[in-house]
């Protein structure tokens, strides 16, 4: 969990220091912004992960783990799911009504709601297998 | 249904566990959560897709091959070359690099029985489905699908200058598929930091896997930024904004900025998952280890943070950019991605080569890469780029780095076939196909360059004042057509070794986890997983053995 938090701590920092000597050189305001806020995400993510790496054990993949150590409760997959296509059917009546005209947004929502709902109650479940 | 993953010794037991009972055809393909079939929709609708902006590369080097060709109307060759153009990079090459191979491989890699979000993985491939029907359903609106080239720059996108729904639909389809990808990074991110098998630290993750991460951080980074640009340019079209317009005060130049802020990481996000897959054909087919296993990953990340800073090198000419800062960090680039290509020759240096099919692909790849990327360091030169700068020059430079990887690609569906389907391709077929392609590229790429320091311009349909061009011409359609000969070489071998050849679990000596489990995987990838305790995992198993020697040895000391 260490090295991970590294890497994008890392990662940050460089898009920090290289974002404001870009900033400061150029005066160009729009790329400036954007190398600091890929500096952001390096941060974010990266910290948290720090913040954890130092209050929980060494994970068994981050040393020479046994096999047998990952044996057991994974976690819940859901076996099969209907809601990611309903979703994405969802999400293409909502583009293709900005192209198209709007009345298509009704379908497009009324399907995005369904896999919401549906997708929530199906992960309360733990999946469908 | 709940994963398990079991030591060695239980294997027979666990079998019975991870039976899966589901629904089957049309319905199976709909509601699945599993990584493998949704990486081979991925990869089938990508190949479809390489095969349409394929089909419009011909159109084009056809309209080329005479200076005032009337094959295509002006109206229809803008069309065309947009389309080629964006159905190569956001359709073909993008979901063929993270979505594809990357999907079904880095789960199985790491030893986890699926990706960390199966049913956002899902998501990604539906959206990524109907993007891709998005743009293509632009053909059949009045005015047709969008023509103002695939980096849409503004003025030439607003309203005005393209009105039509064709412009509509592309900045929707590229909604839809910039989602896509940003699920799958998301996704990938996740398995890799917390569904890795015990052993496997990050410093023992296959370089495929490894450069899928880095990707997958590269996409974070890149692609919120374009779907805000896109936004933005919608507003700009209907709502009445001029984000981008100079009589509301707007700038134009801002689109290019935003643009190539994702466009350029866009092409490391494109480029690192094949040479990850390059990185893995090469020593097994050499049978030594991976050199410089740190090198290749430190390189990695330092491409990807280099990424960021040099944007507006495709921006040089427009006289509103800081020049030297961009030109160091361009020509900085060269360094890891020179890492990458050395450690290559070291894997294969000494070794045992056998040159099969995806060998010879892989190989394919490093030549033409080193053409696309040695000119791609001229092109990073200021006082170069004003004089080759919108020239076929710079088309020649970046078809020979999407050709390299375009020959990756196929070197990764020759290694991992088998595994994917439990059969092999046939390899005389694969190698005719390799020289077919290989050959192809490269007639059809240097003339390019050539023309393009003679100054011949993209984006033009005829060239009637300058007939000098032709035979140039003449030589890079005939190249274009060798590549497509291929091709259809390619779908013949798929049909000629239908179910033909059985591969059998381990069919290449292969290093890394994939190899460990049956072909095709079961349900939740493995039945049992060996001890890990070097980035050759499965090597090891296979060849207790053989001891780790230091490059350069040849005996064990």
């Amino acid at each position: 969990m260490k090295l991970e938090a590294r890497i994008l701590l890392v990662l940050g920092l460089f898009f920090a220091i290289m974002g404001t000597v870009y900033w400061i050189w150029s005066g160009e305001n729009a790329g400036g912004m954007m190398i600091i806020a890929g500096g952001l995400l390096g941060f974010l993510p990266g910290s948290y992960y720090w913040w954890w790496s130092r209050r929980m054990p060494v994970r068994p993949e981050d040393r020479d783990g046994d096999v047998t150590e990952g044996a057991g409760f994974v976690g819940a997959f859901p076996g099969t799911s209907i809601f990611p296509f309903t979703l994405g059917a969802g999400a293409f009546f909502a583009v293709l009504s900005l192209v198209f005209g709007f009345w298509l947004m009704v379908p497009g929502l009324g399907l995005i709601v369904w896999a919401a709902i549906g997708g929530v109650a199906e992960s309360r479940r733990g999946g469908t297998q | 249904m709940t994963a398990v993953i079991s030591p060695d010794t239980h294997h027979d037991d666990a079998h019975e566990a991870h039976e899966h009972h589901g629904p089957t055809g049309v319905l199976k393909w709909l509601t699945t959560t599993d990584h493998k079939i949704i990486g081979l929709s991925y990869t089938v609708t990508a190949v479809l897709m390489l095969v349409i902006g394929g089909f419009f590369a011909e159109l084009i080097r056809v309209q080329l091959s005479a200076p005032y060709e009337h094959f295509l109307s002006f109206a229809q060759y803008n069309e065309v070359f947009t389309m080629h153009g964006s159905i190569m990079i956001y359709l073909f090459a993008g979901p063929m690099a993270f979505g594809a191979l990357a999907n079904i491989i880095v789960p199985i890699q790491i030893g986890a029985p699926d990706m960390a979000f199966p049913r956002l993985n899902a998501l990604s491939y539906w959206l990524y489905l109907t993007g891709s029907i998005t743009m293509l359903s632009g053909f059949f609106v009045s005015g047709g699908a969008a023509n103002f080239g695939w980096v849409g720059y503004a003025p030439l996108s607003n309203a005005a200058n393209s009105p039509g729904a064709g412009a509509d639909l592309w900045i929707g389809a590229l909604l839809l598929t910039g989602f896509s990808a940003i699920f799958t990074g998301v996704n990938i991110c996740a398995t890799v930091f917390y569904l890795r098998a015990p052993g496997m630290t990050l410093f023992r993750m296959p370089i495929f896997t490894w450069n899928l991460l880095v990707t997958s951080i590269l996409i974070l980074l890149a692609f919120p930024v374009l779907t805000a640009g896109l936004i933005m340019l919608y507003c700009d079209r209907h709502f009445g904004t001029h984000i981008f317009s100079v009589q509301g005060g707007g700038v134009p130049v801002l689109w290019q900025h935003i643009f190539w802020f994702w466009g350029h990481p866009e092409v490391y996000i494109l480029a690192l998952p094949f040479f990850g897959m390059v990185t893995e054909i090469i020593p097994v087919f050499s049978r030594k280890p991976v050199f410089g296993y740190k090198g290749m990953v430190f390189a990695t990340l330092t491409i990807a943070a280099l990424s960021l800073g040099v944007w507006a090198h495709h921006m040089f000419t427009t006289g509103t950019v800081l020049l030297p800062f961009f030109s160091i960090m361009s020509l900085l680039i060269a360094v890891p991605t020179g890492i990458k290509l050395f450690n290559w020759i070291g894997s294969m240096w000494r070794g045992q080569i056998w040159f099969s099919a995806a060998m010879l692909f892989a190989i394919g790849f490093v030549i033409t890469f080193l053409i696309g990327g040695l000119t791609g360091i001229y092109l990073a030169s200021p006082p170069l780029d004003f004089f080759t700068h919108d020239t076929y020059f710079v088309v020649a430079h970046f078809h020979s780095v999407v050709m390299a990887l375009v020959m990756g690609g196929i070197a990764g569906l020759y290694y991992w076939g088998p595994k994917i389907t439990g059969y092999l391709l046939n390899e005389t077929i694969g190698k005719i196909q390799f020289w077919f392609l290989f050959i192809g590229s490269q007639v059809f790429t240097l003339p390019l360059y050539i023309l393009g320091l003679r100054g011949m311009p993209r984006r033009m349909a005829v060239y009637p004042n300058n007939p000098g061009w032709q035979h140039l011409n003449e030589i890079a359609t005939f190249g274009a057509v060798l590549i497509g000969i291929s091709t259809v070489l390619f779908v013949v071998n798929i049909l000629v070794s239908w179910k033909k050849y059985p591969a059998g679990d381990n069919p290449w000596d292969g290093h890394t986890l994939e190899w460990f489990t049956t072909s095709p995987p079961p349900h939740h990838n493995f039945y049992r997983l060996p001890q890990i305790r070097s980035e050759r995992p499965t090597w090891d198993y296979n060849h207790p053995e053989a001891p780790a020697l230091t490059h350069g040895t040849h005996e064990e000391k």
